[in-house]
């Protein structure tokens, strides 16, 4: 009990705790997003404890760092859209306290029972560890998490790409011919940030792509950082979305499905299995994979945060087909 | 007292925190905060099910499905999102 880092550990979980319930009863949404980005990062850190910095950063950029940034942009739209009414506005019909008392005692019942399953549980059964480390040597990668992203669950991850797909499709059709909200102008001292940012997330970026072979990182990580740029450039408005430009987001859209299931289709052709890579070829397919599929998620993530396909016609005009 | 044991408990608590706010917020955009927490707190039970002691290195199957489970988290609330945005155009048309 004298360790510190048990200490440390408490210390985090009740923070960690205490921000969730911060982020859902605080009242001014703004202040709400504020306290989910902390909540994530701190999150982020327990699993560092965890020893599993994959998913640490996994979430850092993309679950607090993207979410936040996707968040923002909507509150600053619904701001905008109601006007000068208040945007934490309360339905017309008020849930009756009756109803929130039960949904809070059945959510209270289920955590409880799930606390109970996950204390009964018995401690360190035997994972898929043995497996991995026996199967390593054939994957082509030294990291086993990207061993097994890219290579024995790569079916799992070129879903996992779809999904994003799929969400871009989805956005671009629901925000058809929505009007946008004026972005905020961002000032000097923003521009002189983003010029001096920009080159060093382009870096770290890659620089974690490419190390996700044999350490920590990989293209999700390394995409989300990139989408980052993506972010930064919007928001300066160093680069403007053109109507023009739509047919190179839509390649770089179906860039890696397209890559990922072609390189499947063409192991399965040559009389193995889908994904069962050339012991040879296997680090260099990978990183092929890699590297087109964080093209894709940079530019995905940076569109689902742009929102609104861009189209050529002013804000006045609504194009309702 | 481990780190998985103090971690579990705490992904349960902030999974519990977040159903109890995706049941009960009034908002759409806490709503679907809720949500996210809710996704949060199963990725610590994943992370916690994966940990080993020190010496030995964690499971990496697990890691690998909550990496997939964050990336199709964001996309499903930017999605939501989308829909919010929407929603709030609309309603901010009919009442004017």
């Amino acid at each position: 009990m004298t360790d510190p880092l048990v200490i440390f550990d408490l210390l985090l979980a009740l923070a960690i705790v205490a921000l969730a319930i911060a982020a859902l009863s605080v009242r001014d949404l703004y202040a709400m997003i504020v306290l989910f980005v902390i909540f994530g990062l701190l999150s982020a850190l327990a699993w560092v404890r965890l020893s599993a910095p994959d998913v640490a950063l996994a979430e850092a950029a993309i679950g607090t760092g993207v979410t936040g940034a996707l968040l923002l942009k909507t509150l600053h739209h619904l701001r905008f859209a109601s006007g000068q009414r208040s945007a934490c506005m309360t339905p017309a019909i008020p849930v009756p306290t009756g109803v929130m008392l039960a949904n809070a005692a059945f959510c209270g019942l289920i955590t409880l029972g799930l606390a109970v399953a996950f204390l009964g549980a018995p401690a360190a059964g035997p994972g898929f560890d043995a497996l991995v480390a026996g199967a390593m040597p054939a994957s082509g990668v030294d990291h086993p998490v990207t061993g097994v992203l890219l290579n024995f669950r790569a079916y799992d991850t070129l879903m996992e790409v779809v999904v994003l797909l799929a969400a871009v499709v989805a956005v671009w059709q629901i925000e058809r011919g929505l009007s946008d909200a004026p972005s905020p102008e961002m000032g000097e001292v923003w521009q002189g940030f983003a010029r001096l940012a920009l080159p060093a997330i382009v870096v770290v970026g890659t620089y974690l792509l490419w190390v996700g072979a044999e350490a920590p990182g990989g293209a999700f990580q390394g995409g989300a950082v990139l989408a980052a740029v993506g972010l930064l450039l919007l928001l300066t408005r160093a680069y403007v979305p053109q109507p023009h430009h739509r047919g190179i987001a839509r390649g770089a859209f179906v860039l890696g499905t397209g890559v990922f299931a072609l390189v499947a289709l063409l192991v399965a052709g040559g009389g193995r299995v889908a994904f069962e890579y050339p012991l040879d070829h296997a680090k260099t397919l990978i990183l092929l994979i890699e590297g087109m599929v964080t093209i894709s998620i940079a530019v995905t993530l940076a569109a689902l945060f742009h929102g609104r396909e861009p189209v050529a016609l002013r804000k006045e005009v609504r194009h309702d087909t | 007292m481990t780190p998985d044991l103090i971690y579990g408990v705490t992904g349960i608590a902030v999974f519990g925190i977040g159903l109890v706010g995706a049941l009960c917020a009034q908002e759409r955009l806490r709503r679907v905060l809720a949500l996210k927490l809710c996704s949060v707190g199963a990725g610590f039970l994943l992370v916690v099910g994966a940990w080993r002691e020190p010496p030995d290195t964690p499971d990496p199957v697990p890691h690998a499905l909550v990496i997939t489970g964050i990336v199709v988290m964001v996309s499903a609330t930017a999605v939501a999102l989308a829909l919010i945005r929407r929603l709030q155009t609309l309603e901010a048309e009919d009442d004017a």
